[in-house]
Order: C-alpha cells, then structure tokens, then sequence
C-alpha cells in the first residue's frame, strides 16, 4: 500500500474518458442500422462492455486502486458470470430431450423454442 | 457517521480511512452488479424465447429519446468525476458547481424518461388491460408515425403474428397469432418497465444524494482531506450509468432489422 494519499486522476483524463464514451454512443447506434444479423447483439454488448471498463478504470478509479479494491470488483464480475453462464446453459441444452411442445402440443412451449 | 475527516481509533491512517470506505462502497455495487444481473438474466431468456416479439416491442421505443438520454447520462457521469476531482484538489467552490450539474442532468434524464413512458401510456403500450401492439398501426395520426414508419410497423406486426402461430394461412391461426404477440410484446414492456424503472429509481436515490452532497459542499465540507462522501456518491452514480450503458442497446438498439 502506498503511503501518500490517493492518486488523483487529472481533468485531461476525464475529458478524453467522456469523449471516448460519446464515440462509443454514437458508433453502437451507428453499428445497429447496418444489418450483422446475429452479429448486431455481440456488437452492441462489446461496445457497451469497452465503454463499462472505461467508467470503472477512470471515472471509479478501478485503475489506481489498491489491489484488494480491484479483487473485490473482479469478483463480483466473476459471480455475474457464474450466474449467467450457468442459468444460460441450463436453458440451452434443454433441447435435448423432447420439447414440452412435441409432447403436450405449443401452447405450453412457453420457454422452450423448438 | 463520521462527516469531519477525524480519524477513528480503529484505522492507522485517514488514506486507510478512506480506502475502507471505498472498499465497502464496491462491495454494495457488487450486490447491485448481481442484483441487476438478475433482471437481465430474465430479459434475455425471454428475448431469446421470443426474438419476434421483442423485436416488435423493441422498435416502438423512441431511439432519438434513448440516444439522447445516453449522452446526457455520460455527460453527467463526467461532471461527477469532476467534482470529485475538484474535492480531492480542495478546490471547495468548484465541487457544488459540478454536482449542481450533475443534477441537473441527470433531472434532465428523468424528465425524458417521463416522456418516454406518457407516449407509451398513449400508444397503448402499458402491459395490462389495454395494451394493444397494433394501436399504433390502426392510428397513425394519434402515435404521428409517418408514411414510411407506418408501413415498417405493419410489416413487422404481421412478421410477428406469423411467429406466433402455427398456422399463418388461416384466419383463425392469425388471430391466434396476434393473441401470442399481444401476450409476449406485453412481456417485453413488462421488462421495459420493470429495468428502466428499477434504473430510475436508483436515479431517484442518486439525485436526493446529490441534493445532500450539494447541501454539505456549499459549507465547504470536502476537501483534499476529506471528501469520502462525494467519492462514493460518484462511484454509486457512476455504477447507474453502467446499468443504462446495457440498458441502451438492449433496449432499443438490437431490434433494427427485423422486418
């Protein structure tokens, strides 16, 4: 741990976070007319997961703090990912057995596409 | 609530103070992290159970009103490092001025929302007895759609119908359809409102944060010796605008090329 008070990120810095963040604002939305079919949604999530990093390293100081901070933040990540993965591939391999819709007919497909 | 930056017996020094206070700062926003994950955990399944539908939702949102929102929520994120900047620099009249600002845009952000939300209510999108997904379509004039947006509307209405039915060349599979359409657009609004709601009230908490903070600055309480509260404050205003950084093209922007 250092020693000397925290370390103060300087307006410059700021600046070029927020234009970084406009860029970003407008190259989604651009991106989102032009047609990438199943493209468009993982476009859109890395745009929008660059422009979170950039909020958290520079505006939330995740950069420049201690180590414990940066755990902390990288675990709760980590816990995200457990859920949405898990719960995510629960969905999606339930196709392996017959759908309810093949065996009680389509109106009780109702989370299930098959 | 310790407001004066003295130093409390159980830490060594102020900077180990402060980094505690931050630290368990992160640890709320990590509950937060997980508790929104939830809510977009449950739109993506759904969205994945129903693209058409939610597609269909998706494209009567207002992108001009989304997009500007964004621009506005980033701008406010800015002036709130700035005035954390400007405490951490004891530059004590400066910290007000940012966080006035940063009220005031992120008023400007609820009062767009609450436009955003008297359309729906006008074009019948509210789930619940009188939702009506062709609304629009049938009324042109009272939802102002234009020529060219009429026409993709109803073309993505029928899109939607068809997927909604096994039975798209009979009159009765269509209505069946429209039934099935009605049903899941209305879960795509139920979502709708459910995040973008959940998403202002913490914009709700945020802004009578600020309210106090603006209160306590103008006594010239934060200073490059203390300034914890508007540290955190920012770093809780800043995790908001992170939620509305997924919410933005979630919402309205992946939808575009469904017709």
């Amino acid at each position: 741990m250092s020693e000397h008070s925290e370390h103060i990120v300087s307006p410059k810095v700021y600046f070029a976070i927020l234009m970084a963040l406009l860029v970003g604002t407008v190259v989604t939305v651009e991106a989102a007319k032009v047609n990438l079919h199943q493209w468009n949604i993982v476009l859109a999530l890395a745009i929008a997961t660059t422009k979170m990093s950039l909020v958290i390293l520079f505006f939330m100081h995740g950069k420049y703090s201690p180590k414990r901070t940066q755990l902390v933040i990288v675990a709760g990540f980590f816990w995200l990912a457990i859920m949405l993965g898990l719960t995510l591939q629960d969905y999606s391999t339930r196709h392996a057995e017959p759908s309810r819709s093949q065996i009680y007919g389509p109106a009780s497909s109702f989370y299930i596409r098959s | 609530m310790h407001r004066t930056g003295e130093l409390f017996g159980q830490y060594r020094t102020l900077e180990q103070q402060k980094e505690t206070a931050s630290l368990g700062m992160w640890v709320f926003l990590v509950t937060e992290i997980l508790f929104f994950g939830g809510v977009f955990l449950a739109y993506t399944i759904n969205r994945h159970a129903f693209p058409t539908a939610f597609g269909v939702g998706g494209n009567m949102l207002d992108l001009n009103l989304g997009f500007f929102n964004t621009i506005v929520l980033i701008a406010s994120s800015f002036t709130m490092a700035m005035s954390v900047w400007s405490a951490q620099t004891s530059r004590k009249k400066l910290v007000p001025v940012f966080l006035i600002l940063t009220l005031v845009l992120g008023s400007v952000f609820l009062g767009i929302k609450v436009v955003e939300y008297k359309q729906k209510f006008d074009h019948h999108l509210i789930p619940g007895h009188s939702f009506d997904i062709t609304y629009c379509s049938k009324n042109p004039d009272a939802c102002g759609l234009s020529p060219k947006k009429l026409e993709d509307e109803k073309k993505e209405i029928e899109e939607g119908i068809k997927a909604e039915t096994n039975d798209p060349n009979t009159a009765e599979g269509l209505a069946k359809g429209l039934v099935g359409l009605n049903a899941h657009a209305q879960l795509y609004f139920s979502l709708y409102f459910g995040m973008t709601g959940l998403h202002a009230l913490h914009m709700i908490i945020g802004a009578g944060l600020l309210l106090w903070l603006i209160l306590e600055a103008r006594k010239g309480r934060f200073d490059a010796n203390y300034n914890t509260p508007v540290d955190n404050i920012g770093l809780y205003w800043h995790f908001v605008d992170i939620v509305w950084i997924f919410l933005f093209p979630l919402l309205y922007l992946i939808n575009l090329h469904l017709a």
